[in-house]
This record gives structure tokens, sequence and C-alpha cells, in this order.
């Protein structure tokens, strides 16, 4: 174990404005809006129509094939369409609209606690499918898919990823401080599935409090132990973690149980706990509101589908007083603020506060000023001074993948350069001084040699 | 002197022998080159551009020698090409229209507002991966011109925040249709001149409200149309060109003026 991985950077952290705010259930008025597709697959499919009364947890979307998720209901109410409505890449998409009642009436009460004992290994993974769980770390990979690899006893680690490397973030921290037994628990029934594994639990060392806390939890349990890790970015990363603790690199041609490790976010792992042992469904998530420009920053539990504005607004707004969302980067009466879902280094920039909180979501952080602009004034032509191959966590070289993907010498920066290799972690747009748009040029390539492999894939 | 002669008669032997060998292999090994292809290849432009679906003017032409490609496999060749490849395959070509590309939006920045601020890679592709409007309007031009960075002819500029197509220089290689992120061109017959101007699928006010040249789905172009080509779906209007005579009673008509006829700017 080395702990670590090569490479990474250090961004200012940030995590003292929410870190110490307990969650917080945030119970939303408005419409509820739920995308049909919020995770890496095939969306799902609407299973109810115009005026159908749900409630809470309710299933509304089932999932179209194995690569799917199923999709339930976070409020009771009735359904006012399924139509197309904007959703956070700024597309406009097909989406479930729920007229909230605000009571919130649960289909069950989820209360009755089964035994997780008596259950066999098909049994979890059945009702991690049904709760439509998925990787509640960003990517929204569905997670029944994940805990079936093709050879279950192969797997050596079972990574449960509390690292949370981004910077002002903290409600993966939150969680384990308060939900520590929880995750246990999860972790405990994954590794019924996979008989050979260790489980491991990742915390950066800026975290003491929940690594004390999961360290309480575990307690003397064998097949489990608590891991400090170094704290650097992106040591949350998927193939970051895992070359840190199996020291495997693999191709992105690869899953990780192709090296012997399941790798599972905190909040995932309560997810499956509540799922399990309780039949809940995934309709809520740990999700932290932050940002210099956010008047109370804090930890929250929302509901899928809450929207963005409703959530901001109900935690004191901007602090620059009016909360008139247009476009993109927000336009208010004091100045131009950037809005991020996720964190700055790999968050989103969304145009409009109006869109809904999906599954994989776990922050939203406002900034009172826009790094772009500000980089976008500095930059110069690349220096070559090679930082950003030093920093790369994947080894890569981006200034040469750069100027590939300049030049749209895609052959090159695809096979050559291995850039479908990015993950783009955002690292190399950190450290350059050129200020050069790094990580967005490689997402350009990406996406266009995928849509490349579409078409020609298409064409046979 | 015999020394000269035995050498003199030594290589010219091996010449004899070596020549022979020659020509025997170069019989055995003989690659039989279709001369059709030959002279299809010479009548193709030779732009390697790739608009034909096949990996160049080389390959194109070895298909169509193959027959499996027709002879009007050349988008940029166009009537003219498809004669000459046609009177050496020995067939005739069927006529077809040359076609042109065209941009499905009017918007340009007089008449839409932009409300975003989108900072970052000036690029069409670039900017539809954010989550950030460059235009209010969803559907319609960035105006960064990534077709206009692939136009093999320099048949396309953005002017005014909005793509336009050079009709005289266009060769109908297909090359921006394949770049645009929003799918907002198509190649459409020469003669063809009435094309609904925007893309558009918001509801008639939503419309209007971002954009002053959008199709706000009024249906008064479907109204007029005598022949049954104007459709209205999915709240756009759509022309179906086979129908079209070109009458120009629908432009006319369209309040918003995204109805283009032969005179307006295309």
């Amino acid at each position: 174990m080395k702990n670590t991985f090569r490479g990474g950077v250090h961004p200012e952290e940030k995590k003292k404005l929410s870190r110490d705010v307990p969650l917080r259930l945030f119970d939303p008025k408005g419409e509820m809006v739920f995308p049909l597709s919020q995770h890496i697959g095939k969306p799902a499919k609407a299973i109810v129509k115009k005026g159908d009364p749900v409630l809470v947890g309710q299933l509304i979307a089932e999932a179209d094939g194995f690569v799917s998720a199923n999709i339930h209901s976070s409020c009771s109410g009735t359904v006012k369409a399924v139509e197309m409505r904007r959703v956070l890449t700024g597309q406009m998409a097909d989406c479930i609209v729920i007229d909230n009642d605000g009571q919130f009436t649960g289909k069950e009460s989820w209360a009755a606690r089964d035994d997780g004992g008596t259950l066999s290994n098909n049994d979890i993974l059945q009702r991690i499918q049904d709760a439509g769980i998925v990787g509640l770390g960003g990517a929204g990979f569905p997670t029944h898919v994940k805990l079936k690899p093709k050879d279950p006893d192969a797997i050596r680690w079972v990574i449960a990823n509390g690292a949370e490397c981004e910077p002002y973030l903290t409600c993966n921290d939150q969680l384990m401080r308060s939900k520590g037994p929880e995750i246990v628990e999860a972790l405990e029934l994954v590794l019924r599935l996979f008989p050979n594994a260790e489980g491991v639990i990742c915390i950066e060392n800026n975290k003491p409090e929940a690594i004390k806390e999961m360290k309480k939890a575990v307690g003397d349990r064998a097949r489990m132990k608590v891991k400090s890790m170094i704290t650097k970015y992106p040591q949350g990363g998927e193939r970051s973690l895992i070359e840190a603790i199996a020291g495997a690199n693999y191709p992105a041609s690869q899953l990780p149980a192709d090296v012997g490790c399941i790798v599972c976010n905190v909040g995932t792992l309560y997810a499956i706990q509540r799922a399990v042992l309780y039949r809940e469904p995934l309709f809520s998530q740990v999700f932290t509101l932050t940002g210099e420009a956010v008047s109370q920053p804090g930890n929250y539990i929302v509901r899928d589908g809450t929207s963005f504005a409703e959530l901001v607004e109900a935690a004191g707004g901007l602090k620059n007083g009016t909360n008139a969302m247009v476009g993109g980067g927000l336009k208010t009466d004091a100045k131009a603020v950037k809005a991020l879902v996720g964190g700055p280094m790999m968050g989103i920039a969304i145009g409009s506060l109006d869109v809904p909180i999906q599954k994989q979501n776990n922050g939203l952080t406002v900034l009172d000023f826009d790094p772009v602009e500000e980089a976008e004034g500095l930059m110069t032509s690349c220096l070559h001074c090679g930082r950003c191959s030093t920093v790369c966590p994947m080894g890569l070289t981006p200034q040469l993948m750069a100027e590939a993907a300049e030049l749209n010498n895609l052959e090159r920066y695809e096979k050559k350069l291995y850039g479908l290799e990015c993950i783009q972690c955002g690292s190399c747009s950190f450290c350059c001084p050129a200020k050069r748009p790094l990580t967005q040029t490689f997402k350009k390539a990406k996406g266009e040699i995928m849509a490349k492999r579409q078409r020609e894939g298409g064409n046979k | 002197m015999n020394i000269i002669l035995v050498t003199t008669l030594v290589i010219a032997a091996i010449g004899i022998i070596v020549g022979a060998g020659l020509v025997a292999t170069g019989k055995k090994f003989a690659v039989k080159v279709d001369e059709r292809e030959v002279a299809v290849r010479s009548q193709l432009p030779g732009n390697n551009c790739g608009a034909c679906g096949y990996a160049g003017c080389d390959a194109l032409a070895a298909a169509i020698a193959k027959g499996d490609a027709p002879v009007n496999a050349c988008p940029v060749g166009g009537n003219p090409v498809a004669k000459e490849i046609g009177r050496v395959m020995g067939i005739n070509a069927e006529e077809t229209e040359r076609k042109v590309a065209f941009v499905a939006c009017k918007g340009s920045c007089e008449v839409t507002k932009n409300q975003g601020n989108y900072i970052g890679i000036r690029d069409c592709r670039a900017a539809v991966m954010s989550g950030i409007s460059v235009t209010d309007c969803s559907y319609g031009c960035l105006g960064f011109g990534s077709c206009v960075e692939v136009c093999p002819q320099e048949a396309i500029v953005v002017k005014d925040g909005v793509a336009i197509v050079n009709r005289n220089r266009c060769i109908s290689c297909g090359l921006c249709v394949k770049t645009c992120p929003r799918g907002l061109i198509s190649l459409v017959p020469v003669s063809k001149v009435v094309q609904v101007q925007c893309s558009n699928h918001d509801k008639g006010p939503a419309v209007k409200k971002i954009c002053s040249a959008g199709c706000i789905g009024c249906t008064l172009c479907v109204k007029q149309c005598e022949f049954g080509a104007m459709t209205f779906g999915n709240n756009l209007a759509k022309v179906d060109s086979e129908k079209c005579t070109l009458c120009g009673k629908c432009a006319a008509k369209c309040p918003a003026k995204v109805i283009t006829s032969g005179t307006g700017p295309v």
C-alpha cells in the first residue's frame, strides 16, 4: 500500500465554510422534476402518466435494460406532466414533473428492519437494484451492475470512498461523522458478496473527526479497516484510490473489478444500508451547499428533483442580494457569480439554478468570482514547462495532448497520447502557469472521439 | 583478349538469365488493375473530403468500378462528374440536383437575447458541453464557427453570431452537417429555396420571449400552402421539399419571417 498516487495537486480546501454544519433534511415546496436519465446507461421508462397520484418512494420510472436504474418519487402529490424540461447540462430532457403536496406521505414507513443475516447474496443485489441505487460519487453508474462482476471471488478489495478530495464539499465528511455504524453495516453487506475481499474505508487525513468516528464504528471487525490517506487532489478519484490501495493501474477500457477492486462512495453505501435492511428506495442523498456567495453554507439531505434555486433560497439566498438567476454565470445586481454543480475542480457550471437536483449530485458551489474569466484574461501560449505532466494522476502529457486536440489530430490524441485515459480531474488546468484551458480541451476531444465511434459503429 | 571476351559473355549471360527471371515473375505476380478504376479516379475531383462515405477518392473509384457504389456517389462533383463516370462504366447516370448546406437558424445577435456569459474555448462543440448557455435559445446557432473551421471551401461565415452559407462555394461535402453539435445544418437541393429557418421546438410564447426570428407555431404557413407541402409538428413548421412548388406564399405570410423564399438571404 502506497497510501497515495503519483501526481496530484493541492488546491485550497475551503472546507471550513460548511464542514461543521450537521446534516439537515430539506423539504421542498414547489414542483419536483425527475429527469429520466440520472445515471450512466439507458434512460428509465416512465410508468406514471399525467394525473396519477404518487407517494414518497413510489416507483415512477422503471429501468430499461440491465445498465439502467429505477427512479422513485421523493415527494407525494400528483403527476403534473411527463415532458421536456431543462436539466443541469443546459439541454432539454424527458422528465416527470410532480406537483408536490408538501405532505411527504410515505408509501411505507421503512422503519421495520430486516435481519440482514438471513438474506442471500441474490436478495441483497435484488434489493439494491430495486432501490435504483447509482454511484453517488458523481458518475451515476448503476450500483447493482458494479456489484455483479464476472468473478466475485477475484475481488480483493472493497474500497469505501470517503476521501472527498474535491475542495469545498463536506457532505460525505458529515455523513461519516453521523452515520458511521450504518456505513460499516453496508460495507459488511457488500463484503458478503465478495468472500475474498477486504474492506478499506479511505478518508483523507484532513477529516480527523470522520476518521475517529469510522474507526469507532469499525471496532475490531476482522475484514475491515479505516485508512487515513494523504490529503491530495484527486485522491478520491476511483483510479487514484485503486493505485493507492491495491497498487494497480489499469486502462480506461477496463473496470475496477478487472484489477480486483470495487469502489463505492460512502453515500452509496449508506443508501445500500437503507435499501437492503429497510427496503427504502433511493430518493434522497447528502448534499453540500457552499461557496463564498452563499449566505449560509451547509450540509443537507436533499430529495431528488428539488430545484437548486429553491434550496439556495431556503438557505438564505445568495450574499449579494438578489436571486435573479438569468442565463449563465448568474448576473445579480451586485456582481456576476458562478454556480457549479459539484466542487470547483470537476463541477459543471450551470447557467440557471432552476434545474432539478439529480441522484448523483453532491454539491452546489456558488462563487463570488469567476475563476475562468480571470484565467482567460491571463492566458498565454504554452510555456512547455511540463508542470501538467508532473501533476497528471494518470501519467499523461497534457501539453502534447492539448496540442494534438487543438490541431484536431484526434488520431494522435487517442492512439499516441492515450488521451481517452484522461479522467478530467482538472489538475493540469489548475497548475498551468499559462492558464491554458486544458481540461476543457480534453473534454471536447474525448466527446468528439466518442461521437465518431458511435457514428462509425452505427454505419457497420 | 581472352579474359575480356569471357567476362563479356558471362555478364551477358547473367543479364539474359536475370532478365528472363524478371519477365517471368512480372507475369506471374502481375496485379490486375481495373482500367475502369483508373478512368473513374481520373474523373473524380480529388479533394479526398470523404463526403461520399468512402475513405477518399481512390476508395470511391474502386467501389464504383466494382459496382458497389452508384456512379453519382460523389456529391462534390455533381452531375458533370456523374455523367463522365457513367460514360466510363457504360451506365446512364441519373440526373441529381446539386445540394447545398442550409443552416436552420436565423438567430443573429440582433434578434436573440443572450443572458449567458459562457467563458471558455471558443468552439461550439466545447460550448454545448458546459451547462452555461451561449444563447438563450437551446436549439439555435452558437456562432463560434465549428462549421467554418471544418469547411474545406471557406463557404461558411459567421456573421452577427449566426452561420451563413455561401451557396455558390458550397460543394455539399457535408462536413459541417456532421460537426454542428446542435444539428442545425442539413443538405438541401439548391433550387429548393423555401425552407424553415428555425429549429426551436419550444412553444410559441417561449420562443417569442427569447428570439424575434423564431417559429412561433402559428401554423399560418400550413393554412396558406395549397400543395400540402407545409406540415407542423413538435412546435415547428416543416417544408416537404418534394411537394413544394416554391410559390412563396408561406414565406409572405409568416409573421416571424422565418421561412426563406428565393429573395431572402440564405
